[in-house]
């Protein structure tokens, strides 16, 4: 008997059971806490019964007669001894009883009120919806709970106060569960419609008299390898709740003293209670032997690995992918590199046609397992087949035109990427697959600016579109070369960093090559049409770079030094390739080769740039070590000198300060003032040792990549050889710790340089203590301060994405938000988009020189 | 003596549109005033125009990007 059990759900409604409903719905009734008997066997009326659903193949059910995996389970009950209050009703049950009368039943309004109140409160429950209803409901609750009396009985009546988490006191004497649920049938139907009651629900059934037993089917044991059967959290959790209902019984048909009955009803009410919830926060939660909590109803329920955060909010499919990133500066700006492993998961539908059904059959016959193969097929029908060893000739054989084949991901499939926190378009963009070995994402280092990506250990996602209208969307959209240009500045996002840009400034600066080694070189970079190379024996590595240029590019602009850079006729004339060109946010030679040459040309012609200078760097050879740090004799004397020169000075400073000779500064205070001369004076001198030391270490690898913008700044190049300089705490030199000093180390009221984070040595001659623990401050302080910036900014820029988010430019040039409200006359009051500008300029001189021909 | 704002560098102009000056601006942008970003009658910069609601007032910013742009603000009761 093959019973379909999926019914299409319309709607679902959510209520309280009625104890009648409980047993008539249920199709067993549970008395025993055992579970199986000698045979292994589940026992009848044990919370395992074969009523309440099959867990074990072979078996069937007794109530539906299906299989495992057929029976979708069914409830039960037991009967409780004593009634015990349900845990999550508590809150309302209290507002109950505070607010109804215990001899009448009657809601403590008085009659004239209570029909004003009926009708305003269904007013508002039209007008505004259930939410507010309730929220009237509890004021209402609030302004009549128990005064002194009973407005319609004249009773007195006594304050009910709840302890928690499930204690009704009324004064000092408690109220009994059962006490509890006398008052609540008491209440008249009428009065319930006061509360928000639908009609045929009443309050009583808050408190329980009967439990229903969940399906086994949604508490299934586990046979471990052992042979064991270990039972499921909710089982356990059962298991003790009818242990003790049967010792209560019987504790009151034997007639035990009351003290014993109200510690079993207390021991009860606390396991129904660890059922529904297990972090009650006034309880100790339930317990595995092993010490670990159970995990009962609630958690099923609630947090992020619960029911409807893990499984109903948040599917996985197999269409996106996250790992750890790592760099290939060989693979293309607009690749990126996925993990074969990761391919083998990720896949694409593609519809048997004609023309691919022998392609497919071979992606089939490779299977899940073997690359580039297939993992499911869909049929005409719509239903789904997994390839497995088993099913793939039965497949093979089936397979028709108008089947869908759910292949592997392959090299040039379309994917979007995306790096959180996506704060700007250029944080997802589309990108073509290449698959590698290994276990990570690859990706070009040029575009590591738009996702303000590193390689520290940073993970990307990546997401596969599955059909032609998201791939076209994404790709005319999204993809990395039509992102080239930001809209918030005008210039490259996109740039050489690193290595390639060493290499490149090395190139045409001072390498001369061999015909053959320019040849290789450029070839290794990606370049096909080697025609551009001129024919020369030895090539200057400018010329090698304008192979790549296209021979109508003409360029004026500055280098990082500011020396001219010129570029005739795609020819570079004059300066070194650097930073300045090359680099994101800077580069305007990009940005001029963007708009004559277009985009895919930009990105095509960049990822050779950078190909091209990683490789003249590997073949060079590049490297960095102590030894580029060493200086002179004479430097170091130099720099030693400057340094005693500058500390003497600050001494006298503050001779002249205690000999109240210094002439404050305007608006300064005298120790204002001798603090700001101070810093003045050794400032200067870190700047001219600073100056001396970059002198003396030119020729080093440090030196060359501060220069061309590659790494480094020549402060840090000072630092490692000269001296590192003042340490300053919100711009003012050391002065907490002790009274009066900086470190015990010092005396009392020094403020002389050593006292106040000046430090002399550099980090290559290594620090003394006392200077290492002035870098510990300072290093501290800027560690906190970034750490205390970046959520505030985060939620600043947050706020504000999202209030303009519907704003959007109109074809007149104004801004307007969704519903047409005028925000700004004219777009950013020039109406310039600034995409389509260099740096936001507008270079009028150089549209006119085009529109008339390019002309000189 | 109470200082004069609009006297002061970072306060741009303030004029009041005339009738026909207004419906050819409302014309242009094809909005009802409603429309318009709104300025309160008892706005500082207002003091000397004599405005009532539902007038139109034209204010003539110096802009970093554009040199000199105009902005428009419908009257509302403040
Ligand atoms: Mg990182
Ligand atoms: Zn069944
Ligand atoms: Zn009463």
């Amino acid at each position: 008997m093959a019973i379909n059990v999926h019914k299409k759900i319309e709607n679902i409604s959510f209520g309280l059971f009625s104890p009648k409903q409980v047993t008539g719905m249920a199709s067993a009734k549970i008395v025993t806490p055992e579970l199986y008997d000698k045979e292994g066997y589940p026992v009848d009326g044990g919370l395992m019964d074969i009523r309440l659903g099959v867990i074990d193949p072979g078996l069937r059910c007794k109530t539906c007669g299906q299989k495992l995996k057929e029976c979708p389970g069914h409830f039960g009950y037991i009967e409780l001894a004593r009634p015990v209050i349900h845990i999550l009703f508590v809150r309302q049950i209290y507002n109950m009883l505070r607010s109804t009368c215990k001899y009448c039943g009657h809601v403590l309004v008085p009659e004239t009120n209570l029909k004003k109140y009926l009708v305003n409160l269904d007013k508002i429950g039209e007008e505004e919806g259930l939410e507010a209803r309730r929220r009237k409901v509890k004021d209402i609750v609030d302004k009549h709970k128990i005064k002194d009396k009973c407005p319609h009985c004249e009773k007195k009546l006594d304050i009910i106060k709840l302890e928690k988490p499930y204690n009704f006191y009324e004064g000092e004497v408690r109220i009994t569960p059962i006490e509890v649920r006398a008052r609540l049938e008491k209440i008249p139907e009428e009065d319930l419609v006061m509360f928000g009651y639908a009609a045929g629900f009443r309050p009583e059934w808050m408190i329980l008299t009967v439990l229903q037993i969940p399906p086994v089917t949604m508490r299934p044991s586990i046979t471990l390898e052992s042979g064991e059967r270990s039972e499921d959290d909710l089982t356990h959790k059962l298991g003790d709740i009818v242990r003790i209902n049967q010792r209560l019984f019987e504790n009151i048909n034997a007639g035990a003293p009351e003290v014993i009955i109200e510690d079993l009803w207390d021991l009860l009410q606390y396991h129904v209670t660890t059922f529904f919830d297990n972090e009650v926060p006034q309880l100790p939660p339930a317990r595995h032997r092993s010490g670990q909590p159970l995990k009962t109803l609630t958690d099923r329920i609630k947090s992020k690995e619960g029911r409807i955060r893990h499984n109903m909010a948040g599917k996985r499919t197999d269409f996106s992918a996250r790992t750890v990133i790592s760099p290939d500066p060989l693979i293309g700006m607009n690749e990126v590199g996925v993990p074969q492993v990761m391919a083998r998961t990720l896949t694409i539908p593609v519809r048997v046609t004609e023309w691919n059904k022998e392609y497919l059959k071979k992606l089939v016959e490779n299977g899940p397992k073997k690359y580039p193969g297939a993992n499911y097929i869909i049929k005409v029908d719509g239903r789904r087949k997994t390839i497995t060893a088993e099913t793939k000739d039965e497949i093979l054989a089936e397979l028709e035109v108008g089947y869908i084949v759910e292949r592997h991901l392959q090299d040039g499939d379309i994917c979007i990427f995306n790096r959180q926190p996506s704060l700007h378009r250029m944080s997802m963009m589309c990108h073509r697959v290449k698959i590698l070995p290994g276990n990570t994402f690859r990706l070009n280092p040029a575009v590591c600016a738009p996702y303000n990506a590193d390689f520290d250990g940073d993970e990307m996602n990546l997401h596969v579109p599955q059909n032609e209208e998201a791939r076209a969307e994404a790709q005319i959209l999204m993809s990395v070369e039509t992102q080239i240009i930001s809209p918030r500045y005008g210039l490259s996002v996109v740039g050489c960093i690193h290595d390639a840009i060493t290499g490149n400034y090395l190139l045409t600066k001072e390498l001369v090559l061999s015909r053959e080694e320019a040849l290789d070189l450029l070839y290794a970079s990606g370049v096909d049409d080697l025609s551009a190379l001129s024919h020369k024996d030895k090539v200057d590595g400018k010329e090698v770079f304008s192979a790549l240029l296209p021979s109508d590019f003409n360029y004026a602009g500055k280098d990082k030094a500011g020396n001219e850079v010129k570029i005739v006729n795609g020819q570079l004339k004059s300066g070194n390739m650097d930073q300045a060109s090359l680099g994101h946010e800077k580069g305007l030679m990009l940005r001029n080769i963007y708009e004559r040459y277009g985009e895919a040309f930009t990105a095509d012609l960049l990822g050779k740039i950078s190909k091209l200078g990683c490789t003249v760097l590997a073949r060079r050879g590049f490297s960095m070590g102590i030894g580029d740090l060493d200086l002179t004799p004479e430097a170091r004397a130099e720099i030693q000198e400057t340094i005693n020169k500058a500390e003497k000075d600050a001494l006298s400073l503050i001779d002249a300060y205690y000999a109240n000779e210094l002439e404050p500064l305007p608006g300064r205070s005298l120790h204002e003032t001798l603090e700001l001369r101070i810093l003045e004076a050794l400032n200067k001198a870190r700047n001219k040792t600073g100056d001396i030391a970059v002198k003396q270490v030119k020729d080093s690898a440090a030196v060359v990549m501060a220069k061309c913008g590659a790494r480094g700044n020549p402060l840090n190049i000072a630092q490692m050889t000269a001296v590192v300089g003042q340490q300053a705490l919100r711009g003012k030199r050391i002065e907490r710790g002790y009274n009066g000093r900086t470190l015990p180390y010092f005396k009392k009221n020094d403020l002389g340089p050593k006292a106040r984070g000046f430090v002399r040595n550099n980090f290559k001659s290594g620090l003394t203590p006392n200077e290492f623990f002035f870098g510990a401050m300072t290093g501290r302080d800027a560690l906190m301060d970034t750490a205390l910036r970046t959520p505030k900014s985060g939620y600043l820029y947050r706020r504000l994405s999202n209030a303009m988010q519907d704003l959007k430019v109109e074809y007149d040039g104004s801004v307007r938000d969704a519903s047409g409200r005028i925000v700004q006359f004219m777009y950013g009051e020039d109406g310039l988009d600034v995409s389509k500008t260099k740096n936001g300029i507008l270079d009028v001189k150089s549209i006119v020189h085009d529109v008339m021909g390019g002309a000189k | 003596m109470t200082f004069d704002v609009t006297k002061h560098h970072l306060v741009p102009k303030h004029t009041k549109l005339s009738e026909s000056e207004k419906s050819k601006m409302l014309g242009k942008y094809g909005v009802e005033a409603l429309s318009l970003p709104k300025i309160m009658t008892d706005d500082p910069a207002l003091k000397k125009l004599d405005v009532k609601t539902g007038d139109i007032i034209k204010i003539e910013r110096k802009s970093k990007t554009a040199g000199a742009s105009e902005y428009y603000r419908v009257v509302v009761e403040g």
